[in-house]
């Protein structure tokens, strides 16, 4: 393998509403601090690729028009997935294994602010026996959560402490909406709203973008493993209380001798889920930022944890993990490894 | 949130605009919901797939042409009581998702339990209703009630 280097990340702060800035001003400003971050500029640029949902911005082929951010003249070679930003870095890790081009921009922008995002995350259900039923993401993840209780691979209060946890490292996070103070035994006392999940138990959704420049050789952080997989559509065949795909991933990526994981959860529940098969323990630093409980702004979540795991070794750590997902209960997993170089 | 008065505000349809064609496997289970029969298909390792698919999920082998009737009564494998429901969802008073392992089948399938909270539990039993108006879809299932 092509030994890539992550030469510059970039954030736009995550906002509970963005109003002023549309999806080309968000591309233009992230891209342009990336590119300022990694001291490369846009010419040099071998391979864009991005991550967005026409779904979630309202409005078909959005990312054509957010190219203008980019500078697309004269023309570039790009590309897209209508995923998390997370697999628009993987698919240009790909390119740059041709070995042709040396460098990469990857970003990915979005807003949920301007819709319902569990409307549109309800698209990617099964047409015929899913989506018709009219369920929410929350209900499908209480569905995860009440099996994950059932097996005893949790209780309750695991699934307030992940809030907490996150509540007190977003804390000092100065890129996302300030969290709310609160216990985990005040967060116990909150109703139910589908069992049992509490409202605090999904993630707080943002607007917001990212972007990354991916480097063949150089310095910065090095990807030592990048890999994804998927379960089947079908929920009714997968084991809900476990992830073979995630788990499958961080094998791939060669995930061992981690120091930080930045891990994308959803929901709560579902961090005992990921810790599991990703091999966390407490001797590592699971997610400083406060992870996506705190922010979780659609699309930009997964590059976002790619972001947040390069400052971790920029920081000091020597490996750090970073981790997407997509689709209704943990379906679709993706893990990168990063080294200090 | 309010907005800004001087933002723009525009209606949006959130939709799939082309017409699916349901096929021979998912056609017959749509038409045999509609005549109230529950069905599911057999795998080429004996499995009974509910919902039928064209493919085996895990290995994408083809199924077989054995169409096997399940249920009306199944177990509950997980579920969640929506105390609030919104306008997206399939009914106005509290009620249950749920995962309900027919009798005879293989895998769960998502539907809805429409019977009080104390009465849900993983491992009830319930028992298919079915709609009066049934024309053909997931919703010709009007959901599971708990056998008491």
């Amino acid at each position: 393998m092509r030994s890539i280097s992550i030469a510059g990340i970039a954030q736009l702060p995550s906002k509970l509403a963005e109003h002023h800035m549309d999806a080309a001003e968000l591309v233009q400003a992230v891209t342009a601090l990336a590119l300022a971050d990694a001291g490369i500029e846009r010419k040099q640029i071998g391979f864009v690729c991005s991550g967005s949902s026409d779904y979630i911005m309202g409005q078909p082929f959005s990312f054509v028009m957010a190219l203008d951010g980019v500078g697309a003249w004269p023309p570039i070679r790009e590309s897209h997935v209508e995923m998390d930003g997370a697999w628009a870095l993987y698919e240009a890790w790909v390119r740059l294994q041709h070995g042709d081009i040396d460098t990469a921009l990857v970003y990915s922008f979005g807003k949920s602010s301007v819709g319902n995002v569990d409307d549109a995350l309800g698209m990617q259900l099964d047409p015929y026996y899913v989506a018709p039923l009219g369920v929410s993401p929350m209900a499908l993840a209480a569905l995860q959560a009440r099996a994950l209780l059932d097996a005893r691979f949790a209780n309750e209060r695991d699934f307030a402490q992940a809030v907490m946890r996150a509540r007190l490292a977003g804390a000092r996070n100065p890129n996302i909406p300030t969290p709310t103070a609160t216990t985990v035994d005040a967060l116990l006392a909150a109703p139910w709203v589908a069992s049992p999940l509490r409202a605090h138990d999904a993630a707080v959704r943002t607007d917001g973008a990212a972007a990354i420049v991916l480097r063949a050789g150089g310095p910065g952080p090095k990807i030592t493993g990048f890999a994804h997989r998927i379960e089947p559509h079908a929920l009714g065949v997968r084991d809900l209380t476990t992830s073979p795909s995630a788990r499958r991933a961080a094998d791939d990526a060669g995930a061992s001798r981690i120091d930080v994981a930045e891990i994308h959860t959803p929901y709560a529940s579902q961090e005992t889920i990921l810790r599991n098969a990703l091999g966390l323990n407490d001797r590592m630093l699971v997610n400083p930022s406060g992870g996506t409980l705190v922010a979780e702004t659609p699309m930009v979540a997964g590059l976002l944890r790619v972001v947040e795991a390069t400052r971790a070794i920029r920081d000091g750590a020597h490996r750090a993990l970073a981790h997407a997902t997509s689709g209704p209960c943990l379906q679709h997993n993706l893990v990168c490894v990063l080294e200090s170089t | 949130m309010s907005l800004p008065t001087d933002d723009l505000v525009s209606p949006f349809t959130l939709e799939y605009t082309y017409k699916r064609s349901t096929g021979p496997v998912i056609g017959r289970f749509l038409a045999g919901l509609r005549d109230g029969q529950l069905l599911g298909v057999r795998t080429l390792t004996g499995d009974v797939l509910v919902p039928p698919t064209e493919y085996e999920p895990t290995t994408g082998d083809a199924v077989t042409d054995e169409f096997v009737e399940v249920g009306p009564e199944g177990t509950v494998s997980t579920w969640t009581w929506i105390s609030n429901p919104g306008p997206k969802d399939p009914v106005s008073v509290p009620f249950a998702w749920a995962m309900v392992h027919l009798d005879g089948a293989s895998t769960p399938m998502l539907h809805v339990v429409l019977s009080p909270e104390a009465s849900l539990k993983t491992g009830a039993r319930v028992r298919a209703k079915f709609a009066e108006t049934r024309v053909g879809h997931i919703r010709d299932l009007a959901g599971f009630e708990v056998v008491t």
